[in-house]
């Protein structure tokens, strides 16, 4: 806006502010991935390090040794994996239909999709949980799934439609004049356009499934089914053998890590995203 | 953005590709949903989850919930909960964002970079370090309190109510604030500069400029970002219940997703927590009723 000017007193007002909420942004994840390289004996209240010289990966060996947190991950990881995939796949059929066809029933599946977005997950998990129950599905990877599905589904086609209408169809019928059928245009055509768009929804979708708290909490009541984040509160709170901050922190960045990477790969997308159909776990 | 009109084709082509979907909305929300309804006219406790058949009460559920005055309590304390966290977070978030149009661009990358990463951190995990910053025998909070001279030392931030909420809408805040600023911000950057330097010209103060000139730009952002706000800050359930389940005390802390959790899962009263449920639902359809409407118009448009 005023790139050019030389700085004044607002600028440098605004500068130390901005340092200001740099800091308070930044350090809980800061304190987060320090404090999970100290030993034990130096996470103590009275002599803090506020650098963490000296760390030490013996927290990441106790977690990543534990079954606790192996089991967790392989539960997470199948539960966000198949939600990924069976959400994608469906979202994108129904995407293209919204997208490139005018048909009975189509605002009307629209408003249901905004609808349902904006439903809480505690609005509905007392009778989820009975549904579950009476198939045999709580404590079930595929339980759990099927909840997920529906729960990222309105945003998946939300945003893929976004994508789609964003091909001009121009292109699919230059195709069809040069001899290809609608179907080979679409494939041969639109698809590989449409590559980024599915990859930005997918990370989309992997973010929401891997987060997600209270749905894991209700449906997998067992410890050993438990997902990362249900199990990394369960982890915390376990205090009988005194409360180990040093693993505990390792493990919340551990669950960190893939979220952070995927979430700078799409947040471009989600900014201009988020404000036409938005949701947020 | 001028899109094409769709061809309108009498092929059942479109609906099948929209049955899946549709079909797995039908399964995981639709059919939970009615069941709920029902659930909510039932007698359902722990001799029904042992096989005794569920008894019809008609509304006997909601006038029990109704007439008692702990719902209104958790009601009222979740309604002010979620307007302070929504009135803060815009205020703040708003405020950072304006500030960055001042800012040299370094600071302001800078500043977009922390709240970045801010907003990656999953809930869970911020959850947990927020608690390890405010813990009362390792937390660095009262470690640098007690330092500084205040007896902080073993202070417990979680035992009394008021403290409680404290904590959890400094966590709410800081978790939510980025969104507001990244999506104001982004309006802010579309006010056409040459208008904003015309009002200058004709004399317009700073005052003036941001009130008759950038707000009415970014209003209509800003109405939909308050109302997201709004809807997510009403649901606040993770947040809650792991600072509950850190601090010990619930009661004194519901909010209306905690408490439904508590009556249902936790305490097996289903047809009780599932009257709540549906209480839970009116008051997020009344409210999303506007966001629902703004989206439906620019879908027309």
């Amino acid at each position: 806006m005023s790139a050019r000017r030389t700085p004044t007193p607002a600028r440098l007002v605004a500068n130390a502010a901005g340092l200001v909420i740099l800091v308070v942004s930044i350090f809980p994840v800061y304190w987060m991935i320090s404090r999970s390289f100290l030993p034990r004996n130096r996470i103590k209240s009275d002599e803090q390090a506020w650098l963490p010289t000296d760390g030490t990966l013996a927290n990441y060996d106790r977690i990543l040794e534990g079954e606790g947190f192996r089991n967790a991950l392989v539960t997470s990881l199948s539960v966000t994996l198949m939600t990924v995939g069976v959400a994608l796949l469906f979202a994108f059929l129904a995407a293209v239909a919204v997208s490139r066809f005018r048909f009975r029933g189509r605002r009307s599946f629209i408003l249901t999709l905004l609808v349902i977005q904006m439903i809480p997950a505690e609005g509905l998990f007392i009778s989820q949980y009975k549904m579950l129950e009476g198939v045999s599905l709580l404590n079930s990877v595929f339980g759990l799934t099927l909840v997920y599905v529906a729960s990222v589904l309105p945003f998946t086609v939300w945003t893929l439609r976004g994508f789609v209408d964003g091909v001009p169809r121009e292109l699919e019928e230059a195709a069809m004049m040069d001899g290809c059928s609608r179907v080979q245009a679409f494939f041969t055509v639109t698809l590989p356009l449409l590559a980024p768009g599915l990859v930005a929804t997918g990370l989309f979708g992997f973010i929401q499934a891997w987060n997600e708290f209270t749905l894991a909490l209700v449906v997998m009541t067992e410890p050993a089914k438990e997902t990362l984040p249900v199990w990394l509160v369960g982890f915390s709170e376990s205090r009988s053998r005194g409360v180990d901050w040093g693993a505990i922190m390792a493990a919340s960045t551990l669950i960190t890590i893939p979220v952070i990477v995927f979430f700078l790969i799409v947040q471009r997308r989600m900014v201009s995203g988020l404000t036409a159909g938005a949701v947020k776990g | 953005m001028a899109r094409r009109q769709p061809a309108v084709r009498r092929t059942p082509l479109p609906i099948g590709l929209v049955l899946p979907a549709a079909a797995l909305l039908a399964l995981a929300l639709g059919y939970p949903l009615g069941r709920q309804v029902v659930l909510s006219l039932q007698e359902f406790g722990l001799a029904q989850q042992f096989g005794r058949p569920p008894e019809w009460v008609g509304l006997g559920n909601y006038r029990e919930l109704v007439g008692d005055s702990y719902l209104w309590t958790v009601v009222g304390r979740t309604v002010a909960f979620c307007f302070v966290n929504a009135a803060l977070t815009m205020g703040i978030g708003v405020g950072i964002a304006l500030l960055m149009t001042r800012m040299s661009r370094w600071v302001r990358i800078a500043v977009q970079s922390g709240l970045l990463l801010t907003w990656a951190t999953p809930v869970v995990a911020a959850m947990i370090v927020w608690q390890f910053l405010f813990d009362t025998d390792y937390g660095v909070v009262n470690a640098v309190l007690t330092g500084l001279g205040w007896d902080y030392d073993g202070h417990s931030w979680l035992i009394e109510p008021m403290s409680f909420f404290t904590i959890a809408t400094m966590i709410v805040v800081w978790m939510s604030v980025p969104f507001v600023v990244f999506t104001t911000y982004a309006a802010l950057t579309q006010v056409p500069d040459d208008v904003v330097e015309a009002a200058e010209i004709d004399g317009a103060g700073a005052w003036q400029r941001f009130v008759h000139v950038v707000l009415p730009t970014v209003r209509p952002v800003l109405l939909v970002v308050l109302l997201l706000q709004i809807i997510w800050d009403l649901r606040v359930f993770t947040q809650i219940y792991t600072l509950q389940k850190a601090g010990g005390i619930t009661r004194d802390t519901n909010l209306l997703g905690t408490y439904i959790y508590t009556l249902g899962i936790k305490g097996g009263d289903f047809g009780t927590a599932a009257a709540a449920a549906m209480f839970m639902l009116v008051l997020t359809v009344i409210l999303t009723a506007p966001y629902v409407r703004v989206m439906l118009r620019q879908e027309e448009d």
